[in-house]
């Protein structure tokens, strides 16, 4: 018989790792190998998608930008203080949960959407943080055929990409709303866009973020608007894998901390004048809890004290991330819509920092 | 001493393992039961590991409504109806796309091979031109290019080309017929759409012009080949009589040079019936692309997979039957 890391061989591993941790850190309160890890590798590594505007992108000075860009980059800070401490790897749809497992990278900010399947020990074993964008399946048509809503593409043809789950989503919504129509199916991406742009079809359909994506490198992307009607749920969430709570605990607040930076209404620009009214003012307990000049928190995480001010000092709350990348400054142009925050409508929603 | 009569016995009666006459039957059988062994062997090993992941072959899923749609289609379909309707109506699109190539490309290719003969030079070298061009660039470039940069920047609406009878534009071909009732009506413009008894939708068009152009490219040359091996006696021959360039060709030197054409003719058509799985590339939903949704949606891949082999194996195996039929046809008999 050969031998094998069973799972009788791993207990004893981990548990001396965990002591040998427990050793090293000694009273600041970090629990996690992996955040240990990264804290002696000295920067954190990130799987992209790497080709998608406004979620991650590399630009022409060879940088990366992006929605999903910008929660790497938070959570660099959170943990270095230091954003540019990140290392980006572009992930294809494929590759990007066995990149995660093996350790790869550690941590998936990458478009995906959180489903049971991945969610679940007997799935993808992922732990998911909060959703930093909540996507849907959407239509997209050329703003001078004058149609509104998906009733109006009776009859007529509208491209989509063969073997997806858009492709379903389509027929079901068309069957629902009994609208007669004929979808024009191309294997790729490429094709599919490239017969709308041929105006072979009145309408192209996909997740509405890519559609966006894909009408801002268009010629004329003003010529195209995106319909109000919503086919599906894609919320695309970072995740990490189940095997390090306490490394996915920290992710997870690091996303709220975003969150919850726009609802007190703290900005990259304000953060210092917020840090001293919070400083100034005892009566101020959320405002000091929150940004650490009382409590623990950051130590409760394995993170320093001051990981907020860290975070919103390098990449701003989650209201600037989206307005930058994805937002009416963008070249996305997208609504906030349900994107918005709670008070606001929407569906970002921190819990409290208590 | 030696018995010559003996010697000769045992020439004539070799033992069996030197038999000539049963040396053959006996390698061939046991080749032929490795062989079994081997199909066996594997065939086991597939239901075995299938059985073990609870993937056995299954067909219960043809039933199932197939949830997606098909953009046209001979046999109506829809949504709600079963897998094995969508397969079919993908079926049909393919022999129609296939039937339809076929006549295309015999036309199109024996003109091809008729004109390498033609006393024009300019024709000569058109000819020429064609078959060097077309057989040499790959066909998924060719037929990307029919609907890419042909037929998508077609106008659409009034703008579309018109021909008494005749419109093309980028939503489709569209034909003067008899429409119900049996009366005879032209392509009119209804709320800027076009509507005609007879329509092809340019994914058709698209595929249909590069099957034709490319097969046509290699049966000229099957023709071409066919009336070369005509002795050039018999051009001489007929010319001397007084028939010219064209009653030669048509009476004397084609029907000779068909008993080579034929064979030739087979295997083109057998690859133009392959080819047209490359329907998918052009958003034609032939029998492949609508397979591919399918498995897709269902993860059946074996049971997919299986069926496309028949379905094409099927396909070329009558084409090939028709083919040898009219073959023993046009071969000389002797009398």
């Amino acid at each position: 018989m050969s031998f094998r890391p069973t799972r009788a061989w791993a207990l004893p591993l981990v548990l001396v790792g965990l002591l040998a941790s427990c050793a090293q850190d000694g009273g600041t309160g970090v629990q996690s190998a992996k955040l240990a890890m990264i804290q002696g590798r000295g920067k954190l590594v990130c799987g992209v998608d790497g080709k998608l505007p406004g979620f991650s992108f590399v630009g022409p000075d060879g940088r990366y930008s992006g929605l999903d860009v910008d929660v790497c980059q938070a959570m660099a800070a959170a943990i270095f203080g230091d954003a540019s401490k990140v290392e980006f790897r572009d992930l294809n749809s494929s590759e990007r949960f066995a990149a995660l497992a093996s350790g790869e990278v550690d941590l998936l900010s990458r478009n995906t959407t959180m489903t049971l399947s991945r969610d679940a020990p007997g799935g993808n074993a992922l732990s998911f943080a909060p959703t930093t964008f909540f996507d849907g399946q959407g239509m997209m048509v050329p703003a001078a055929s004058g149609i509104t809503t998906l009733k109006a593409l009776a009859g007529k043809p509208i491209c989509v990409e063969s073997g997806t789950t858009t492709e379903l989503n389509l027929a079901d919504r068309m069957r629902e709303i009994g609208v007669a129509y004929t979808p024009l199916k191309f294997q790729t991406g490429d094709q599919t866009y490239a017969a709308y742009l041929g105006g072979r079809c009145i309408a192209v359909t996909s997740d509405r973020s890519q559609l966006a994506a894909k009408r801002s490198s268009f010629p004329n992307p003003g010529a195209h608007t995106l319909l109000k009607d919503v086919m599906s749920k894609e919320p695309l969430t970072p995740a990490t894998t189940n095997a390090d709570p306490a490394w996915a605990d920290a992710v997870r607040w690091t996303v709220n901390t975003l969150i919850q930076a726009e609802e007190l209404g703290i900005t990259k620009a304000n953060i210092t004048s917020k840090l001293a009214e919070a400083k100034a003012n005892k009566n101020q307990a959320d405002l000091r809890r929150f940004l650490g000049v009382e409590g623990d928190f950051g130590k409760q995480l394995g993170l320093p004290a001051d990981f907020v001010v860290k975070i919103i000092s390098a990449v701003g709350n989650y209201g600037e991330i989206f307005d930058r990348n994805v937002g009416p400054a963008s070249k996305l142009k997208l609504d906030r819509g349900v994107n918005n925050q709670w008070t606001k409508g929407g569906l970002m929603y921190s819990p409290p920092f208590r | 001493m030696r018995k010559p009569q003996a010697l000769l016995d045992r020439v004539d009666h070799p033992p069996w393992w030197r038999d000539r006459r049963v040396i053959p039957w006996l390698v061939q059988g046991v080749v032929g039961l490795l062989l079994l062994v081997l199909i066996a062997f594997l065939l086991g090993n597939l239901v075995h590991n299938l059985t073990a992941r609870g993937m056995l072959l299954s067909w219960r899923w043809l039933g199932e409504p197939a949830g997606f749609d098909i953009s046209e289609s001979f046999l109506p379909f829809d949504a709600a109806q079963p897998y094995w309707r969508g397969l079919a109506a993908g079926l049909a699109n393919t022999l129609r796309a296939v039937l339809s190539g076929l006549v295309g490309a015999t036309l199109l290719g024996t003109l091809a091979g008729m004109a390498s003969f033609s006393r024009n030079g300019l024709l000569r070298g058109l000819t020429r031109a064609y078959v060097e061009i077309i057989r040499n660039i790959p066909l998924l470039l060719q037929l990307i290019f029919w609907y890419f940069v042909v037929f998508l920047s077609l106008p659409n609406g009034t703008a579309a080309l018109q021909i008494p009878g005749v419109v093309l534009a980028k939503s489709g071909l569209y034909l003067a017929g008899f429409s119900q009732g049996m009366h005879w009506s032209l392509p009119q413009l209804i709320n800027g759409v076009w509507q005609a008894p007879w329509r092809l939708s340019v994914e058709f068009a698209a595929l249909l012009s590069g099957l034709i152009i490319y097969s046509g490219a290699f049966i000229a040359e099957v023709v071409r080949g066919g009336i070369a091996s005509v002795p050039k006696g018999q051009w001489e021959a007929a010319t001397s009589l007084g028939m010219g360039w064209f009653p030669t060709l048509r009476h004397v030197v084609l029907p000779q040079a068909l008993r080579v054409i034929v064979p030739g003719l087979n295997t083109q058509y057998i690859s133009l019936a392959k080819n047209s799985s490359l329907a998918v590339a052009v958003g034609f939903s032939d029998l492949y692309s609508v397979a591919e949704t399918t498995l897709n949606q269902t993860g059946r891949a074996l049971e997919v997979y299986l069926l496309l082999l028949g379905a094409y194996l099927a396909l070329d195996l009558v084409i090939s039957v028709v083919m040898n039929g009219l073959n023993r046809l046009v071969q000389i008999r002797e009398r």
